[in-house]
């Protein structure tokens, strides 16, 4: 193999490593704060507006069926669980938290439902971001 | 909050896998079509599946 083959198998490789950008760190925060930002920001208007209804309707039946959202603990492995879940609907918990939604005691099956229903718009809004995040760095259209 | 909103067992399971089917396409793959085949396809295992746990609870609780 000659130094010219070496180049021509190397360039590829390089250019497919994920890095990390400016555009990347704003995605993932803009992201995390407001659900489907970081796809809006890319002009990624119809996924953005998707993952922003769905990850906001997750959230907000979440609280309509008397849902809980977790404050920050030390107690049980769940709670401590359902924080982190919580944690990643960003600007959502932090709205809830502030105006102190979901500040109920679970006492029926579907306040149970939806308590899933805040930890899951949570989970799925990081799922987003590390999208949001792979379209920044180019390694997804 | 001091309505609360009232769904079924089925109703919720079936709102919980609609959207995040929605946010499945999207996110793992690459171009439209295969974002609405896959969503659809997670839909559809998320049914089948809360079938398949419905009947499984049944026989468990004879």
């Amino acid at each position: 193999m000659t130094n010219t083959d070496t180049a021509k198998t190397e360039t590829p490789d390089s250019q497919s490593a994920p890095s990390m950008n400016a555009m990347a760190a704003v995605a993932i925060g803009l992201g995390w704060l407001v659900p489907g930002a970081g796809h809006l920001m890319q002009k990624k208007w119809i996924r953005g507006l998707l993952l922003m209804s769905s990850v906001a309707t997750m959230f907000f039946l979440g609280l309509a069926m008397n849902g809980k959202v977790y404050k920050p603990n030390a107690g049980d492995l769940l709670d401590m669980l359902g924080f982190v879940g919580d944690l990643g609907a960003g600007g959502l918990y932090l709205a809830g938290r502030a105006m102190e939604w979901g500040d109920v005691l679970i006492a029926a099956a579907t306040a149970d439902y939806g308590t899933k229903f805040i930890v899951v718009a949570g989970l799925l809004n990081v799922i987003s971001v590390v999208d949001a995040y792979h379209i920044a760095i180019g390694k997804k259209q | 909050m001091i309505l609360a909103l009232q769904l079924s067992h089925f109703s919720a399971a079936v709102i919980f896998a609609f959207f995040s089917s929605m946010v499945f396409g999207i996110c793992f793959r690459g171009n439209t079509r295969d974002m609405a085949r896959y969503g659809a396809y997670c839909f559809a295992v998320f049914v089948i599946g809360v079938f398949g746990a419905g009947w499984v609870m049944r026989f468990l609780h004879r």
